[in-house]
């Protein structure tokens, strides 16, 4: 019976730790399915809206740094804490800046280009913007707290404590971390389901030409969608963050994403979702069960190799669309 | 004035489609080449060595080797990293097996294990293609990466985890180890760089280049027209990886001498590469040197620019070179996605018609 509750605690756990990997693996799927930009910077996105977020709870100058390197003036904080669903609010408001300014500086300039081309310009960005959000907030590992609380979820430790003699351990805040996402990933798709910009971001999915011959403007589309990836990213980077602190390595969850991706599809939103969580639960079972025999620190390549070995079979993924290639 | 065809007479197909054909062109490269292998090696020393002109010879085979696969074969790879990983172990475990042979040897074959792990990692690309590939090539990067902390055989059980090449000598002539001067490491990278830049020219301008081209066009017209498209991907994984691999054995060997898997072959690396690409210009043997050039020099001009002049913190510094880079990248894709080497096509077209350019 401990065996099974070990055993169970690995599958939610990781079952956990997948929703964090679909949660950026949506904000992929939107750019995605809307402007055929496959965003790498979206990891980074996280770790700048998180950090901006950190910064602007604690009060931090932005660019202090800088500014004593250039001009020799020692500032540090403006000294105020804000409330951190006013600052969650204002980071929301940064992302949206962003975005327009993505928009109107790169994507504009990139219409109709291979999309390889348009990936490596979001390689470009995402460097970019790992550079500023460092010159801007600094680049130490940071805290993050808004209030989510964390630690043991003692009920159930206890209860299966009392009951087989093993408690098992679950973490408030991947119980959290999993109710927003799920709150996030309903809204999102009545979003797109019921509203008329919702409407109009599904048009353009379906066909850039023929959303523009109905009077849709894609730029305008691209600038929503950019910010609803801005905004599932800072939810991704507040969840991160609360887990393991504000810092670079943040970024690389992109990375994670892409195995993600390719088991789900790259134009699916219920594939993000199945993806990650197939990803978060073999990942965990995997270094649980083989790790220990090959020395352990499977979880490196785990998910990549997976996303290989689905390649060979299903190379669209679990939900994509076919792919038909004509000459 | 100099630069044009008038005048210079072909009689021969050979003399035809020769690669310099107008003779100022192969005036200026053996010019060039008289510089690098008679002139730098007098003046040449430890800084310029170590932080610039190696650094540049090691990164210009690895972009030569990740050109030859995504500028012209048109397959994305994001493990390059990892290959240079292969190449530099590989060189290690036969420097350490047989202390006899000449390093030259060894650090061919390491070429030769990375080109067999290469093909064993495109194999995926018979059946996917561009961003999946991407990440078939990232599993390579973390996979093997991983392989070479986990298992001790690689590193011959150091108790570090490190490997450090021993001192061997070309010609009685010590090449690597800390006491190698700083000519003999200099030439020693420079023929390879020089043998392989020449293979590549000519593998690309021949029948093997034209398919890579092909099918990097578009792949299933290519196979249409008779094209093998796995024996074109499969060489173009291969002779790539070569390249990488012995880049990677340049690397650890004669560049740092000693190397641990995650710091020296991390994915930032595979970025490194493909930076230097799309700056020296996709399909491009000078972009691969004008791209190795930019990316080796930018960080020491910002570092004397920023540290040097304005006393600023190394830290900031190395933050404003992120930015800066990203930047770039993303004003070269949109402003001149050909690179580097598409101004200097554009500067020779000019050249040819100056001073009267109607």
């Amino acid at each position: 019976m401990v065996d099974f509750l070990i055993f169970l605690e690995v599958v939610l756990n990781g079952l956990m730790a997948g929703v964090m990997y679909a949660l950026v693996a949506l904000g992929f799927v939107l750019i995605f399915k809307a402007s055929g930009i496959f965003n790498y910077a979206q990891g980074v996105m996280a770790l700048f809206a998180a950090a901006t977020l950190v910064g602007l709870i604690n009060g931090q100058v932005p660019f202090a740094h800088m500014i004593s390197a250039i001009t020799g003036v020692k500032v540090h904080h403006f000294g105020w804490h804000i409330n951190a669903f006013l600052a969650i609010a204002l980071t929301g408001l940064v992302m949206f800046a962003l975005a327009v300014v993505i928009e109107r500086y790169i994507l504009k300039h990139l219409v109709n280009q291979e999309p390889i081309i348009l990936f490596m310009a979001t390689i470009g960005l995402a460097f970019f913007m790992e550079g500023f959000s460092d010159l801007m907030w600094g680049s130490e590992l940071k805290a993050l707290d808004v209030g989510i609380p964390k630690g043991i979820v003692e009920p159930l430790d206890e209860a299966t404590f009392n009951a087989f003699g093993y408690g098992m351990y679950i973490d408030w805040l991947d119980v959290y971390a999993t109710a927003i996402a799920i709150i996030l990933v309903v809204s999102l798709t009545l979003f797109s389901q019921y509203t008329k910009t919702g409407r109009a971001l599904r048009a353009v999915a379906d066909d850039h030409q023929a959303a523009l011959s109905v009077g849709i403007s894609l730029r305008r589309i691209w600038v929503i969608v950019w910010t609803i990836a801005g905004i599932v990213a800072l939810v991704a980077g507040i969840m991160w963050g609360s887990k393991s602190g504000v810092q670079f390595s943040l970024s690389l969850i992109a990375l994670k994403a892409l195995p993600v991706l390719i088991l789900g599809g790259f134009t699916s939103i219920p594939g993000a979702i199945v993806g990650g969580l197939i990803i978060g639960v073999g990942e965990k079972l995997f270094e649980y069960s083989i790790g220990p025999m090959i020395g352990g620190a499977t979880e490196n390549w785990f998910a990549y190799v997976l996303a290989l070995a689905f390649l060979i079979f299903r190379p669209q993924g679990l939900f994509g669309d076919k792919i038909i290639e004509r000459v | 004035m100099f630069y044009r065809e008038a005048g210079d007479f072909k009689t021969s197909y050979a003399a035809d489609g020769q690669t310099f054909p107008i003779s100022f062109d192969k005036a200026r490269y053996f010019f060039v080449l008289f510089i690098a292998f008679i002139i730098i090696p007098l003046v040449i020393n430890d800084y310029w060595e170590k932080s610039i002109l190696i650094p540049f010879l090691v990164w210009s085979i690895a972009a030569l080797g990740l050109n030859i696969l995504t500028g012209y074969c048109g397959q994305v790879s994001l493990g390059t990293g990892g290959f240079m990983a292969v190449g530099a172990y590989g060189s290690y475990k036969l420097m350490t097996a047989f202390p006899d042979i000449n390093i030259f040897f060894h650090i061919v074959a390491a070429g030769g294990i990375t080109a067999a792990v290469g093909i064993f990692f495109g194999l995926p690309s018979l059946r996917i293609k561009g961003f999946y590939l991407a990440v078939a090539t990232l599993a390579a990067q973390f996979f093997l990466v991983w392989l070479f902390n986990k298992v001790s055989w690689f590193y011959n059980y150091s108790a570090s985890g490190q490997i450090t090449a021993p001192t061997r000598t070309v010609f009685g002539i010590e090449v690597t180890g800390p006491t190698a001067e700083p000519w003999a490491t200099y030439l020693f990278c420079l023929v390879f760089v020089f043998a392989l830049a020449w293979i590549a020219r000519n593998l690309t301008r021949g029948r093997m280049g034209r398919e890579w081209m092909a099918i990097r066009d578009m792949d299933i017209a290519a196979e249409i027209i008779g094209v093998n498209p796995l024996k074109a991907k499969l060489t173009a994984f291969a002779v790539s990886s070569f390249f990488i691999g012995i880049a990677g054995a340049l690397y650890f060997t004669v560049w740092f001498g000693a190397v641990e898997p995650t710091e020296a072959f991390g994915i930032i690396q595979s970025f490194r590469v493909l930076f230097m690409i799309i700056i020296g210009g996709l399909g491009s043997i000078f972009g691969c040197f004008a791209g190795a050039a930019f990316i080796v020099l930018l960080p020491v001009l910002l570092k004397n620019i920023f540290v040097g002049m304005l006393g600023w913190p190394t830290d900031l510094a190395a933050h404003l070179e992120f930015v800066i880079l990203g930047g770039l990248i993303v004003f070269f894709l949109i402003v001149e996605p050909h690179g580097l080497a598409q101004l200097w096509r554009v500067a020779k077209e000019k050249l040819r018609l100056w001073p009267f350019p109607h």
